[in-house]
């Protein structure tokens, strides 16, 4: 636990790619153990701003702070703050000529220099928890599209990460295979896990989330409480996005 | 997908030798044309006019029994200039591969001494760098560089083969997409690790074939070397046919270099098909 009870920090964060500006200041102030789901059109800036906070993008304007932590200054050392922090992509990124068990136990025996026997007894306790333990001997082509994510949400949590960053986990999914990654979801957020979500899943946004942003031309235009954002939005903006999802059928 | 995508070869050769519709008629069919095509090839060479004297210059059955021993022995130093220059290449190509994909401009120098490196070696013939290098580091007279022919001939295959073979792993480095990168920096891994563990094994994988082709190259070039001076199976095969007047020895040699070579192509065959079935068996892509 951080000294002041804040587990991530973002303070004014301003991106561009060339000429596009993506984030124009973004604030955002999560407290340890919350559940903060991002929502907002695609190209709203939800994946830039997950991938600024894990500093896979080095950001132009703002200050980051992790426990406390100015993790954007010149001289920190990038690999040791990515180790805190669990990012899971929407599309898995598994490395597809290790098995289950390697892509797991990778980070933790390279990074961290556990001994092999001992990576693999926490990744294949893991993979238990997670219903996977009868992959751990598979590549990941061989899996279906849920059991990779939830093998690459394992990868990141044998990091011990104290944050996780989820971008559009269940996007890449078939509807039928979505179930199985949310409930994970949920397993870790009654955990107490710290998490930053950008998700489309609207329903399960306001299930699990302890705040809902709106995010809208790289601004967070909207924050609350799901039920407040979700009953009675007060932005015309975000009304009008909660509008189309409804339409779309996905809340 | 790149190369490494390419479907088990071995099986492919196979199904192209029963041809590749399947079923007893098609491979009635391929062998009646593969008889009618060979003999065909055979009645023409068999029936010329100068094939006595051909057979006798070139399928001499003595000679080539007289012959075999001394050039399959000096063909040995091809096997050993082959497997030495190979371990070099290997890892010297890598390293080229990698100083050419540093990131940032502080790494432009090196980035640009590899990029002058392939340019140069792949530009400039495999004989003349053997010549320039193996005549002329001994003529420096300097004590502490090695005089031996065998020496530069090897570090002259090195130089000029890293460059292609560092061309064919930069390739399968670059066909590795960045999200892989991504996923292996944000568990923590160096730039190092990265490459070591999660970049340069896919790409490795991927780019088997083609450098399996540039190793059947570089067995064949190991002749190229007896222009300096060692006596391996082209230079002992050229001593033979001086001394009996007669082409079979150089048979000989060419059947010694095919000997080597397609075992080679069959393993890489092995190689991939093994890792296909690794990554893949079972499911359908």
């Amino acid at each position: 636990m951080s000294e002041n009870g804040r587990a991530l920090q973002l303070e004014e964060i301003r991106k561009s790619f060339g000429e596009n500006e993506v984030l124009k200041g973004v604030d955002l102030d999560v407290g340890e153990h919350e559940v903060f789901c991002l929502i907002g059109a695609s190209g709203s800036g939800k994946s830039t701003l997950l991938r600024c906070v894990n500093l896979l993008e080095t950001i132009d304007a703002g200050r980051i702070l992790l426990q406390g932590e100015e993790i954007t200054r010149r001289d920190v050392d990038v690999n040791r703050v990515r180790r805190g922090i669990g990012i899971v992509f929407q599309a898995y990124n598994l490395f597809p000529h290790m098995s289950v068990l390697g892509n797991v136990t990778l980070a933790p025996r390279k990074v961290l220099h556990r001994p092999k026997v001992e990576a693999e007894a926490e990744a294949i306790a893991l993979l238990e928890r997670f219903g996977l333990a009868d992959k751990r001997d598979e590549y990941p082509d061989r899996l279906s599209g849920g059991q990779q994510q939830r093998v690459a949400i394992v990868r990141a949590l044998a990091m011990s990460p104290e944050l996780m960053l989820l971008d559009e986990v269940t996007s890449a999914l078939d509807p039928e295979l979505v179930a199985e990654v949310l409930s994970v979801i949920r397993e870790l957020a009654e955990g107490g896990m710290t998490m930053l979500i950008a998700t489309h899943e609207m329903s399960f946004a306001r299930d699990i989330a302890t705040q809902v942003c709106f995010l809208d031309a790289g601004r967070i235009l909207e924050q609350g409480p799901p039920d407040q954002i979700f009953i009675e939005p007060r932005e015309p903006r975000t009304k009008q996005f909660l509008e189309r999802i409804v339409e779309a059928g996905r809340l | 997908m790149s190369v490494g995508a390419d479907p088990g070869r071995g099986s492919r050769i196979l199904a192209d030798l029963k041809g590749s519709g399947g079923g007893q008629s098609s491979v009635w069919i391929a062998l009646a044309s593969t008889l009618v095509l060979v003999g065909l090839v055979a009645f023409v060479v068999l029936t010329s006019s100068g094939w006595p004297a051909v057979k006798e210059a070139f399928f001499n059955r003595d000679i080539f029994f007289d012959s075999m021993p001394e050039i399959a022995h000096a063909f040995l130093l091809n096997i050993r200039i082959f497997l030495i220059a190979e371990v070099f290449i290997l890892v010297f190509a890598l390293l080229i591969a990698i100083l050419r994909g540093l990131p940032g401009p502080v790494f432009f120098p090196i980035r640009g001494l590899a990029v002058i490196y392939t340019d140069l070696f792949r530009g400039v013939p495999t004989i003349l760098v053997i010549y320039i290098l193996g005549f002329g580091a001994p003529a420096l007279q300097l004590s502490w560089v090695p005089v031996s022919p065998l020496f530069w001939g090897i570090v002259a295959l090195v130089l000029v083969y890293s460059a292609y073979v560092a061309e064919v792993y930069r390739a399968g480095i670059e066909s590795v997409h960045t999200s892989q990168e991504a996923a292996a920096r944000s568990l923590g891994l160096s730039r190092v690790k990265t490459l070591r563990f999660v970049i340069v094994p896919q790409a490795v994988r991927r780019v088997i074939p083609p450098l399996l082709n540039d190793f059947i190259g570089l067995t064949k070039d190991t002749a190229l070397v007896a222009l300096i001076g060692p006596i391996e199976a082209f230079r002992q095969s050229q001593i033979d046919v001086a001394a009996t007047f007669n082409y079979t020895p150089y048979v000989c040699t060419a059947l010694l270099f095919i000997l080597l070579t397609i075992p080679l192509a069959r393993l890489t065959d092995w190689l991939i098909g093994r890792e296909r079935k690794r990554q893949l068996a079972g499911s359908a892509r």
